[in-house]
C-alpha cells in the first residue's frame, strides 16, 4: 500500500478553501516579501480529506492495537477524559481573562496540584512544565537555585546511573552541570560502592528513576538517598516510571527531594505523536520556594460571609526559578489527568500499579525461558529481554521488532537501555486483557522459533505493514529532507 | 569477530597502533558489530589536544550514539576524512580503512596501561559470560 505525497496529488488551480470576496481595498505586498519559489500543494477539499484519512489508517495507535513500548506507558486513554477536556468551560476560555471569570479552571489546577501532592507525598507542586524532560530541567534548575541560595557555589557535578533515560544527562548538561555516570550492579541496582566513590562536596545531586529503565525497583533506594544527602546533594526522581508505584509508594517517602510526573503516561493523556504532554514537578518543603510559577492557590472565603465560595488565584513562589511555559502549562492535558485521577480515586490508582506490575510479570515469565533475561528478578511495570536468541545468531533485535508488526503488535522499545545488548524493553501496562497478553507472548515465542528455522522471514519482515522494511541506514546516511519534483 | 594482533586495546573498545612517536586510533571489530551500521562519525580538528581517556569524538549508528575515548594523550595530527562520506568503512574494515585519528603521542609510558590483543580478547570473553553488560 502506498500513498502519494500531498505534493504529488497537487494540480494547478485546485483549492480546498473558498474565501469570501475581499471587502477592503487591496494593497500589494512589498516586492521583497513576495516569494514564488515555494510550490505549495494545490488540492481539492475531497482529495485533501482522503489523503489524510488514508494516512491515518496506516497508523498504529493504542485504540487500534497492543502498544508495549517500554518506558512510554502506552495505556488506554479513557474517552471520558476527552469528554471532560471538551467541556466549553475549559475550551472557551482565554488565558488573558480575569481570574474572577475562570474560577473553575483555577480550581481544577489547584485540586490537581493537591492530588499530585497526595499521590507523591511532596509538599508542593507546580503544573508549569510541558513534558517530562521539561520537568527534569525545572528540577535541576531548582536544585541549582537551592544550593546557590545557601551560598554553596562549589557543586558542579550531577550523578546519573548508566541505566538512565537519555534525557537525564541532557537535562543535567543543560543546567551547566558535569554528568558523572554511576554503574549498575549485577542485580540491576545502582552500584553502591561506585556511588559512594563519587559522592563528595562537589555533587549537586543525583538523578534516579525508580523503578529504573530495566523495570527493576532499586532495592537500596533508602540507602542511596542517605548517601546522596550525606554529601549535601539532593535526589531527583525521574517520574517516568511512576505507573509502577502510583497509589502504593510515595516518592517523597523514598527519599526523593524533587520529582516530575509524566501526566501523559501515568495519568492517561494521549501521547506518542510528539505531544502535548505535561510534566508537573513536586518538591519537599526545602525546595517549595523555588518552584516555577505561577502556581494555583486557594483563599478561603472570609469568615464573615460563610456562604461564599473560596477564591482561586495564581501566585509566584518567593524564590521561583521563574516561568517555564507561556501561561499555565498544557491546560487541556491537566484536565484529562484530573478527570482520570478523580475517576479512579486512591484505590483505583493503586490497582493501576498492581495490574501494571502483574501484567509485566506475566509476560516476563512466559518469555524468560526463550529470550535471555539479563537481570533475572521479579520486575515492576516493564522488563528488558535480549534479542540474542541461542541458536539464531544471525537474527538481531531489529528483525524481531519488525516481525512483530506482522502479528499486529507495535514493537517494544528496542536497543534501550544501553546496558543490555540487543535490548527489547516491554511495558504492557495495566489496561490489557489476559487474551491480549497471551496473543503477544504467543507471537514472541513463534518469532523465536522462526528465528531458528527460517531466519529470512525475520530479516525480510514486515510483510503486512503498509510499508516493507525501511532502509533506515541509508535514510540516515543520505537524508532527503524535502520533496523535490 | 576479530581481534587484530599487534594492536593495543582499551575496555571502551578503541584500538591503538603505535608507529614511532605517533599512533593510529580506531574502534574494534566487536565495537562496530555492537553498534550496527554506522551512519555518522564525529571527529576532532587537527591540532586539538586531548588527555588519555578524554572524549575525542562520537560514532553514531541507527541504534545509538557512542562517545570515543582517546587511549593515549596527544595531539591530533590527522583525521580520517573518508569517513565523512563513507562512515560504513568503520563497519567494513575497522582495523584498516575505518581508522579514526592519528595522534602525536605525548606520553608513550601511558601505553603500558593498555591491553594486548590477547588480554582484550579475554576481556571480551568474560563480558560475554556476564551477559548483562
Amino acid at each position: 500500500m502506498t500513498e502519494p505525497l500531498i505534493f504529488e496529488i497537487s494540480r494547478p488551480g485546485r483549492c480546498a478553501a473558498s474565501l469570501p470576496e475581499c471587502d477592503v481595498p487591496q494593497a500589494a505586498l512589498p516586492k521583497n516579501l513576495v516569494r514564488d519559489e515555494l510550490p505549495l500543494p494545490e488540492v481539492s477539499e475531497l482529495d485533501l480529506v482522503r489523503h489524510y484519512v488514508r494516512l491515518s489508517h496506516m497508523n498504529h495507535a493504542v485504540d487500534t492495537g497492543f502498544y508495549p513500548l517500554g518506558s512510554c506507558t502506552m495505556k488506554y486513554n479513557p474517552k471520558m477524559n476527552e469528554v471532560a477536556a471538551r467541556l466549553p468551560g475549559f475550551t472557551a476560555v482565554h488565558p488573558y481573562q480575569s481570574q474572577f471569570t475562570v474560577q473553575g479552571c483555577l480550581q481544577l489546577m489547584f485540586e490537581l496540584q493537591e492530588c499530585l501532592k497526595a499521590i507523591s507525598g511532596f509538599a508542593a507542586v507546580s503544573l508549569q512544565p510541558a513534558a517530562g524532560a521539561h520537568g527534569e530541567f525545572a528540577g535541576m534548575l531548582m536544585i541549582r537555585a537551592y544550593h546557590l541560595d545557601r551560598g554553596d557555589t562549589g557543586r558542579t557535578k550531577v550523578l546519573v546511573p548508566d541505566s538512565a533515560h537519555g534525557t537525564n544527562p541532557a537535562s543535567t548538561a543543560m543546567c551547566g552541570y558535569e554528568v558523572v555516570e554511576i554503574r549498575s550492579d549485577a542485580r540491576g541496582n545502582v552500584d553502591l560502592d561506585d556511588l559512594r566513590a563519587h559522592c563528595d562536596e562537589h555533587v549537586a545531586g543525583m538523578m534516579l528513576t525508580n523503578p529504573n529503565t530495566l523495570g527493576l525497583f532499586d532495592e537500596h533506594i533508602l540507602e542511596i538517598a542517605d548517601i546522596v544527602h550525606s554529601c549535601g546533594g539532593l535526589l531527583y526522581g525521574d517520574g517516568a516510571n511512576l505507573n509502577a508505584i502510583v497509589g502504593v509508594a510515595k516518592p517523597a517517602e523514598l527519599g526523593f527531594d524533587v520529582m516530575h510526573f509524566n501526566l501523559h503516561k501515568t495519568f492517561s493523556t494521549p501521547h506518542g505523536g510528539g505531544g502535548p504532554g505535561a510534566g508537573p514537578v513536586g518538591v519537599t518543603d526545602a525546595l517549595a520556594d523555588f518552584l516555577p510559577g505561577p502556581i494555583a492557590g486557594m483563599w478561603p472565603a472570609s469568615s464573615d460571609s460563610p456562604d461564599d465560595e473560596p477564591e482561586y488565584g495564581l501566585y509566584m513562589p518567593p524564590k521561583s526559578i521563574g516561568r517555564l511555559k507561556s501561561f499555565y502549562g498544557n491546560f487541556g492535558v491537566l484536565v484529562r489527568a484530573y478527570a482520570y485521577i478523580r475517576h479512579l480515586g486512591a484505590e483505583g490508582l493503586r490497582r493501576v500499579a498492581e495490574h501494571a506490575v502483574l501484567n509485566a510479570n506475566y509476560l516476563r515469565v512466559r518469555l524468560q525461558d526463550t529470550y535471555p533475561l539479563p537481570y533475572r528478578r521479579v520486575c515492576m511495570h516493564e522488563f528488558v529481554l535480549s534479542g540474542r536468541l541461542p541458536g539464531a545468531e544471525g537474527v538481531r533485535t531489529i528483525d524481531i521488532a519488525k516481525r512483530l508488526m506482522d502479528f499486529g503488535f507495535h514493537p517494544p522499545t528496542i536497543y534501550f537501555p544501553l546496558i543490555v545488548p540487543e535490548a527489547l524493553m516491554i511495558e504492557p501496562t495495566e489496561t490489557e486483557s489476559l487474551e491480549t497478553l497471551d496473543a503477544f507472548a504467543d507471537a514472541m515465542l513463534r518469532i523465536a522459533e522462526e528465528a531458528r528455522t527460517e531466519p529470512d522471514t525475520l530479516h525480510n519482515a514486515p510483510f503486512t505493514a503498509p510499508l516493507r522494511r525501511l532502509d533506515d541506514v541509508r535514510a540516515a546516511r543520505e537524508p532527503k529532507l524535502r520533496w523535490q519534483p | 569477530m576479530k581481534v587484530e594482533q599487534g594492536l593495543l586495546y582499551q575496555e571502551s573498545h578503541e584500538w591503538v597502533r603505535l608507529e614511532g612517536d605517533e599512533a593510529v586510533v580506531g574502534i574494534s571489530d566487536f565495537a562496530q558489530e555492537e553498534l550496527n551500521d554506522v551512519v555518522y562519525v564525529e571527529l576532532p580538528e587537527v591540532g586539538d589536544t586531548f588527555a588519555k581517556g578524554d572524549v575525542f569524538g562520537a560514532v553514531e549508528s541507527v541504534k545509538a550514539a557512542s562517545d570515543l575515548y582517546l587511549p593515549l594523550s596527544g595531539e591530533i595530527i590527522a583525521v580520517n576524512k573518508e569517513l565523512e562520506n563513507s562512515p560504513q568503512l568503520v563497519n567494513e574494515d575497522p582495523y584498516g580503512k575505518g581508522w579514526l585519528v592519528r595522534i602525536k603521542v605525548s606520553d608513550p609510558d601511558e601505553a603500558k596501561d593498555l591491553l594486548s590483543a590477547d588480554a582484550y580478547a579475554k576481556f571480551l570473553a568474560e563480558e560475554a559470560q556476564k551477559g548483562g553488560h
